[in-house]
């Protein structure tokens, strides 16, 4: 297991490597001279001088690269052009509440959306079945900045159960959670009913039936241990969604992150932001995906014995 | 085009087929009358969308203005009606463009195999691990807000789908003996490729064009949401609703009904593309990518 990580920790390089040039490449792509993207309207000929020798853009482009990418490990970022503040220090601010709110969104997608897809696949067709499953329709098809706004209404300006905005104390992150939380437990539960339902047919199963197990346990102890398979598989895969969903949903909390960052630079042009918040989002994409190998492959033995 | 008439001809009466369950029915029915309304939006109003009446500026629904105004007191079905306009065709020239571009990728990559297969395979698995939203925000980055960037943004967002999609499609149909028949017969790669292979390959990729249609809808949205999509006076549903959420409190109809506009034309084509589904029968070879 252990050098399963570590090879894949190795193979995350190229991948950082090819995800770097493109953001680099943001500043040279944009229509107009690079050193005006880097500096604040109206800045002087010295200042724009500093700039041109900081990122070395007289020089040809690979070079750049080298400077821009040999800053970036070193960890400086630039500074940013409305805040006058360095970037480092406002994407390391932005990230912890960014990962904490992914994560518990994830936890609530995975939790809820198996404990949904086991009861629709217990009451396969009946009522309780199309009933969550049009939740899930629904759940998943409604743009989530939308749903988070309905949510607002009703339970932050209507019931005044939540704060509307911000993220001061527990409750400030129950809403967004469920914004996030709904499309992903929408698949999570979508998954788990079709595994479930397959793993039903199996051979083994026909077995416990004929031993005299009660059926709720046969599903419950060993369907559903089959079914979890797939649903591990497809989180591993989609893992970055959740951390797409906390682009949007910051947004629409005013909460602090790295999408709410994000989303104010792109609107204020501020472009030395703009690249470190999109370099840590993909980053972040990166490692959880890597997260959700490893979980696969510590849970399922056919996937270890197939490593070795 | 001899060799592409099975094909549509097939998708045509697949059409219809959907069409006759209830439920592919209704939501076809929806859905052309969205089209119709946003097509023929100056003849269906007497407001005109870009035109300010601030006295009357947040107005509740009523006879006058049956959704309502919104904060420069613009008639907001007027709004969403031209907002049908930008957000349903941005959407689907996206996707379009996205198709286009997949389709030939993952055609020759899942044909030729080899290091142009390896090459495409590595590039579309990296940016299918990224969530569409960052993608498209990246490209916003780079083309900068508006129409043309969000149109971009979405087709790059959906490339690497089709891509896989497609190059599933071709890798399974590439070993059929009338392939091989037709390579026998001395037909060239570039005929096999678009003469056989692709009109082949179509109705999966064409029924998963169409969901993702849906999708990029909600993507073109969220864009707008965030201020990057088509920029001011030109209303689109994310965009009217972007400048709604300061007004959440004292006049909620101006996010209210552009997201009722989204999620019940999101739903509408995920339901009619079920019923095409069914009546194509393709959901085992949807399921291959």
């Amino acid at each position: 297991m252990l050098g399963y990580t570590l090879r894949r920790l190795v193979l995350l390089i190229p991948v950082f490597l090819a995800v770097s040039i493109v953001i680099f490449a943001i500043i040279h792509l944009i229509p107009g001279d690079p050193v005006d993207s880097l500096l604040r309207v109206g800045s002087g000929p010295e200042q724009r001088a500093i700039i041109t020798a900081r990122y070395g853009l007289d020089r040809p482009l690979y070079v750049q690269y080298a400077i821009w990418l040999g800053n970036l490990l070193s960890g400086d970022l630039g500074t940013a052009i409305v805040a006058r503040r360095p970037v480092a220090e406002l994407v390391l601010q932005a990230l912890p509440p960014s990962l904490i709110l992914s994560g518990l969104a994830l936890l609530f997608s995975t939790v809820l959306g198996i404990a949904l897809g086991v009861v629709a696949a217990l009451n396969r067709d009946r009522l309780a079945d199309q009933i969550i499953m049009g939740g899930v329709l629904l759940g998943s098809t409604l743009p989530s900045f939308w749903l988070g706004l309905l949510l607002i209404l009703a339970f932050a300006v209507q019931l005044q159960w939540f704060p509307v905005s911000g993220a001061r104390g527990w409750s400030s992150v129950v809403l967004p959670v469920l914004t996030i939380g709904l499309g992903g437990m929408a698949l999570v539960a979508r998954v788990t009913r079709v595994a479930m339902i397959e793993a039903a047919q199996r051979d083994f199963v026909l077995l416990l039936h004929a031993k005299g197990m009660p059926p709720l346990r046969i599903q419950l102890r060993h369907v559903l241990r089959h079914a979890l398979i797939p649903v591990v598989t497809i989180l591993a895969l989609r893992i970055g969604w959740v951390l797409g969903g906390a682009v949007t949903v910051e947004v629409v909390f005013a909460r602090p992150g790295l999408g709410s960052l994000l989303i104010k630079a792109l609107n204020q042009h501020d472009y030395p932001v703009v690249q470190a918040a999109l370099l840590m989002l993909a980053m972040a994409v990166m490692l959880g995906t890597l997260l959700g190998d490893i979980l696969q492959a510590a849970m399922d033995p056919r996937v270890r014995a197939a490593l070795q | 085009m001899t060799a592409l008439t099975p094909a549509v001809r097939l998708r045509q009466s697949a059409l219809l087929r959907a069409a006759r369950s209830p439920k592919g029915a209704l939501t076809g029915l929806w859905l052309l009358g969205l089209i119709l309304v946003a097509v023929f939006a100056p003849l269906l109003t007497s407001y005109r969308y870009d035109v300010q009446n601030l006295p009357g500026a947040f107005a509740p629904p009523s006879a006058e203005h049956w959704l309502g105004t919104d904060e420069f007191g613009r008639d907001l079905l007027t709004r969403m009606m031209y907002g049908a306009r930008t957000s349903l065709s941005v959407s689907a020239i996206a996707i379009a463009i996205s198709v286009a571009a997949g389709m030939v990728l993952g055609a020759t990559a899942g044909y030729f195999g080899g290091r142009l297969d390896r090459a495409v395979t590595l590039v579309v698995d990296l940016t299918w691990s990224f969530p569409e939203i960052l993608v498209a925000l990246m490209l916003v980055a780079i083309i900068g807000p508006g129409v043309t960037g969000t149109m971009v943004a979405i087709a790059v967002a959906y490339l690497a789908q089709f891509t896989r999609l497609t190059r599933a499609q071709i890798m399974a149909i590439k070993s059929e003996t009338y392939i091989e028949a037709a390579r026998s017969l001395g037909a060239s790669d570039a005929h096999i490729v678009f003469r056989h292979l692709i009109p082949n390959a179509l109705a999966p990729v064409l029924v998963s064009a169409m969901l993702a249609t849906g999708d990029a809808i909600i993507l073109e949205a969220t864009l707008g949401f965030f201020g990057l999509g088509a920029q001011p006076p030109t209303p689109s549903w994310g965009g009217m609703m972007s400048s709604g959420t300061a007004q959440l409190f004292n006049a909620p109809w101006i996010i209210l009904f552009p997201g009722l506009a989204v999620a019940t034309t999101v739903i509408a084509i995920n339901l009619f593309g079920d019923a095409l589904i069914r009546a194509l029968d393709i959901r085992s070879r949807l399921r291959v990518a």
